[in-house]
């Protein structure tokens, strides 16, 4: 199979999802009811809006993240050809890992990494 | 046509060529895609199915109980029974929902992770797809599923989704850093990333022990991110039933929610797959050195069993964790990735490649 054939997995997969919500549609009973409809929070009514400003850490860790994650989009070519480059690869990575090391750094003593 | 429990690639040849000398290209094609389709589906049916079973029966064990044991024997039957019962289920529409997200949500998750199996090799010649870059790209689309579980709490119109869909958006994106790092370890002792080749490079020795300590450190580290990348405990404040009543999927009803359930449990499979196939050797027979009686009986074991089993003891090492540490708080959960994992992680890549540049490695 090539790579082509992934939309046939992505077909099955969306079928699998929705052939049983069509079924349960038309399976399920189905009774509306205002009460029902309400957001479930234990019970008692909710108060107030759900889209509420957020904590911002979540914020700065998903900012973190995202540098993170792009320098080791680099990575992953370096670790397939290491063997074949040999010393000067391993020494570049060094220097490489040198950098990100200090951008931890940095983010770790301005505090990004602490939960408030 | 020579079956064999062994090599499967002359089955599929075999089919391949049945298919192509009595159909039309076009037809043969499509009735490859309509037999792996169907194989994949009943594959993924069958495994959520039991796994969610083998969890409730552990937990049961764990916790001196009996567990599940009235449908069929020992209960075998009960996931079978839920899951028909959640089919029948109403599916209760939320006032002010989103409701194009709010159903987009059960879609994505389950995509995700059935992509994501298309590329894992279960024996010789038996996978569906085999990508050159195959752990790249199992890493790519499993982390998808996150953006399923932000929708369905942010499209849920409920305080208790929105946290618990913040939290998990959180700890996935830290902790997919340290399953991609800790595979990175391995493609450097093992030069490529497809997965054939992967499981090929271990046949004199599984990369859990031919890789030294990195190879041994990777694989913890790879055992606690992948368990908190799919939100399962000690790692599971998405949805910490004790404190957001369910998390993320709180306002989903019915089938919807069973399958969110589906999607958690088949992430589990696809990562400890993945932990099976690149440290465990995958399909590959346990070979002790100079034993040839022993390689032997060992050869004589189907690749199959032997995926299958890795898979699954991976799986009950994950359940042993959730059903023995206590959950963390959302701030240790992020110190543990970002002060603890990152650097180990690091420093692990960095010991390992002069390993490899040494030729230090078995």
């Amino acid at each position: 199979m090539s790579a082509e054939s992934l939309i046939l997995f992505f077909i099955v997969g969306a079928f699998l999802v929705g052939f049983a919500i069509v079924f349960a549609h038309f399976a399920a009973p189905n009774s509306k009811n205002p009460q029902k409809a309400e957001p479930y929070e234990c019970g008692i009514p909710t108060e107030g809006l759900t889209w509420l400003q957020f904590n911002v850490g979540y914020y700065l860790f998903a900012i973190i993240f995202l540098v993170f994650d792009v320098e080791s989009v680099f990575i992953f070519p370096w670790a397939v050809v290491m063997k074949e480059l040999g010393m000067t690869a391993f020494i570049e990575i060094v220097i490489f890992f040198f950098v990100l090391g200090l951008g931890l750094l940095y983010a770790w003593k301005k505090g990004a990494l602490k939960w408030e | 046509m020579n079956f064999s429990l062994y090599d499967f690639t002359s089955f599929n040849q075999w089919i391949d060529k049945f298919l192509n000398d009595n159909l039309p290209a076009f037809w043969a094609v499509a009735a490859e895609m309509v037999i792996i389709g169907v194989a994949i589906l009943l594959f993924y049916a069958l495994v959520g199915l039991f796994l969610v079973y083998a969890e409730r029966k552990v937990c049961a064990f764990m916790q001196n109980r009996v567990g599940p044991n009235r449908v069929g024997p020992f209960g075998f039957f009960q996931t079978i029974a839920d899951f028909i019962k959640l089919m029948l289920k109403e599916l209760i529409y939320i006032k002010n929902a989103d409701q194009l997200l709010f159903n987009l949500a059960p879609f994505i998750v389950i995509i995700a992770s059935f992509m994501a199996i298309a590329a894992i090799p279960f024996a010789k010649g038996l996978h569906a797809i085999d990508f050159d870059i195959g752990i790249l790209y199992v890493i790519a689309v499993s982390s998808l599923g996150v953006v399923g579980i932000l929708l369905a709490g942010w499209s849920s119109n409920n305080k208790y989704s929105l946290i618990g869909a913040m939290r998990s958006g959180a700890q996935i994106v830290s902790y997919e850093l340290s399953v991609g790092l800790s595979l990175v370890t391995i493609i450097i002792l093992a030069g490529t990333m497809q997965f054939s080749e992967i499981v090929e490079g271990q046949r004199n020795g599984w990369f859990i022990f031919t890789g030294h300590i990195p190879a041994f450190i990777a694989f913890i580290v790879f055992l606690i991110a992948s368990t908190a990348e799919t939100n399962r405990g000690p790692f599971d404040l998405a949805e910490a039933e004790s404190e957001l009543t369910a998390g993320f999927h709180t306002e989903y009803s019915g089938i919807k929610f069973a399958f969110f359930f589906l999607a958690e449990y088949m992430n589990m499979f696809i990562v400890a797959s993945i932990a099976a196939t690149v440290f465990l050797g995958g399909w590959m027979p346990f070979h002790v050195g100079s034993w040839a009686g022993f390689n032997q009986v060992m050869d004589y074991i189907p690749p199959f069993v032997w995926y299958i089993g890795k898979t699954f003891f991976v799986i009950w090492i994950m359940m042993w964790f959730k059903w023995t540490f206590p959950r963390l708080r959302i701030d240790q959960l992020l110190t543990l990735e970002w002060k603890y994992l990152l650097p180990i992680n690091l420093v692990n890549i960095l010991i390992m490649a002069f390993i490899v540049l040494m030729g230090w490695h078995f």
